[in-house]
């Protein structure tokens, strides 16, 4: 699986600044090599992206959308057209920027992607087996994030750069934050629909990044739960950015076609603590498991959009939600619903003796569903919404503020603010009032390092081994531009799992170079 | 807490003649809290008054995103 964060960007001093030319300065920023890091490599650039797999318009029902059909930010297998963006007005100048900034992409040494995707960095973490590994490297983004805005902030002409990890602004816009589940083909779509669905209604309370105002734009007062509930306006459906569905049907597995399937979960919130990120990754891979077996308990739920937003809305919990069965049970209910699944399915597969992943997740779901029954400010050092609630309370008590007071929605955006001076959650983590699953130091290795046990391995260790020769990377490729060749090699990486240190560690420690792996891969054949 | 006797008996479906007050939407912090965890609160409360933005009302509208996927 792997996470994949767009982050909200503001510049302070430039208000009226273009947020793709600011993205842009992001990855620029990142790209290059530190101020004062050792001697630069000559003529290092960023690595470019391999588009020549992506196929965002193929939907996992089965048909392809029509291109001239599709809305232009559903064609993400193109560099984007940025054209759209330059005022008319605009010099030539301004153009060339637009464009250079529209392109800004990078691989990272971790196996990650940093880049601009739309109006908005975007940091899309390695692939990882386990739940803790994406809590991981997703914490490693959240610190790619704090450099780069440390560099384009100290930057000489450039101003203040703020980061954020939130899913919107309150006015109507909304930017994700997705988790992608390699799934095998072999699983019926619709049996992933109906599990999910429901799913995704109840999981709210516990990976909810929680919210000032309700609706798009915010136009009702109050609290909620989820940053994205509002924005999901259909059951499934292939677009990511209208009409949003609660179940994305992109088929686009960046992985052997026949075999994989990669779910597409773009209804989640970005996560600050990391028990949330746990448990949203490690109960959606549980759920996973069980559909994959045949053994998911039918747990539908009547008008799940409505209902999204219902469960949303009310903080206190009591909101219940209508099975089709007829059945009636607050979100918190639907969850023990799943968790005790969950806990009959993984005896059944592993009997007393449970891997330590899975035991973690169930027992941390248990505990934190416990305690959201008992008095949900007992999740305060785990779960978003939580301690954003916790401290918006606290404001409203002590200055008697009423939920539209412009103080409870700057907490809100200053939640999720990466600066870990301004950030209000760095400041909770700061005070150790926020539960960590890792230490500063592995998350610090995690920004440089990527996973083992992926194919993640393969692709960060190439960018850091061969760096200029990787012309291009993507999730299955890796393109190498070696001398005495004069066609570009790509190497293509379509199974997930492999790529992985014990697989390819011994070959990359054999090959000094790019053409000596170019070499070993295609077995001595003569350079074209 | 009025709210968590209705949570438990709604979870068992028993005494479901027993009519309880709906629960307001955002549940009063500090409502099951100590008066230890309330100076805990306060000091909090006080950190993060120092690093809050210093005018709220020009922040908040100045805070615009585009939107993303």
């Amino acid at each position: 699986m792997g996470l994949e964060t767009e982050f909200g960007i503001s510049a302070p001093g430039e208000p009226g600044a273009s947020a793709v030319v600011l993205s842009g300065r992001v990855v620029a920023a990142y790209a290059q090599p530190a101020p004062g890091s050792g001697p630069v490599r000559r003529g290092r650039r960023p690595t470019r992206w391999d588009y020549a797999d992506e196929a965002p318009l193929r939907d996992a029902r089965g048909f392809e959308l029509d291109r001239a059909r599709a809305h232009a930010s559903q064609l993400t297998d193109v560099p984007p057209d940025v054209a759209a963006e330059v005022r008319p007005s605009a010099g030539l100048h301004v153009a060339e920027e637009l464009e250079e900034a529209g392109l800004a992409n990078t691989v990272l040494t971790n196996g990650a992607r940093l880049y601009v995707d739309h109006a908005h960095p975007e940091y899309s973490g390695p692939e990882v087996t386990t739940p803790r590994d994406a809590v991981l490297w997703d914490l490693a983004g959240d610190e790619v994030a704090r450099e780069a805005m440390r560099r384009v902030s100290a930057s000489p002409g450039l101003g203040e750069l703020v980061l954020y990890k939130n899913n919107t602004d309150g006015k109507g816009a909304s930017y994700g934050t997705h988790e992608n589940y390699l799934v095998p083909r072999s699983v019926p779509f619709r049996d992933l629909v109906r599990a999910l669905v429901p799913f995704f209604v109840s999981r709210q309370v516990v990976a909810g990044a929680g919210r000032v105002g309700r609706g798009q734009t915010g136009e009702q007062t109050g609290f909620q739960l989820s940053q994205r509930a509002d924005f999901f306006e259909t059951e499934v459906g292939l677009e990511t950015t209208l009409k949003r569905p609660l179940v994305n049907t992109r088929d686009e597995p960046h992985a052997t076609a026949e075999l994989w399937r990669r779910l597409h979960v773009i209804v989640g919130d970005a996560n600050l603590s990391p028990v949330a990120t746990l448990l949203k990754t490690g109960t959606t891979s549980l759920v996973l498991a069980m559909v994959e077996a045949g053994e998911m308990p039918d747990l539908s739920v009547e008008q799940p959009v409505a209902a999204v937003r219902a469960v949303s809305h009310d903080p206190s919990l009591q909101h219940l939600l209508t099975l089709r069965t007829g059945e009636r049970l607050t979100a918190v209910q639907l969850q023990w619903r799943h968790l005790e699944a969950a806990r009959a399915f993984v005896a059944r597969r592993q009997g007393d003796a449970v891997d330590p992943d899975t035991a973690e997740v169930l027992d941390r779901w248990e505990q934190v569903l416990t305690d959201l029954e008992a008095d949900p400010l007992r999740c305060a050092d785990r779960l978003d919404w939580v301690a954003k609630l916790r401290l918006l309370e606290g404001f409203r008590r002590r200055e008697d503020l009423s939920w539209d007071a412009a103080r409870l929605h700057l907490i809100d955006i200053q939640y999720a603010d990466l600066r870990p001076e301004r950030g209000l959650h760095a400041r909770l983590v700061g005070r150790g009032a926020v539960e960590t699953l890792h230490t500063p130091a592995e998350v610090a290795h995690a920004v440089t390092t990527p996973p083992e046990d992926t194919r993640a391995w393969f692709r960060g260790e190439c960018v850091r081994r061969y760096g200029d020769a990787v012309a291009a990377a993507s999730w299955d490729s890796v393109v190498l531009d070696v001398p005495g060749r004069t066609s570009l090699q790509r190497v293509p990486v379509l199974e997930p799992l492999r790529g992985t240190r014990a697989a390819v560690g011994a070959l990359l420690d054999r090959c000094g170079t790019a053409a000596d792996l170019v070499a070993a891969l295609t077995g001595g054949r003569p350079a074209s | 807490m009025a709210g968590q006797e209705q949570r438990r008996h709604e979870r068992r479906e028993v005494e479901t003649d027993e009519v309880v007050e709906p629960v307001p939407p955002a549940p009063a912090a500090g409502a099951a809290t100590t008066s230890a965890s309330d100076s805990e609160v306060d000091d909090l409360l006080d950190e993060i008054d120092d690093v809050l933005e210093a005018n709220a009302e020009t922040f908040v509208r100045s805070f615009v995103q585009k939107g993303g996927e």
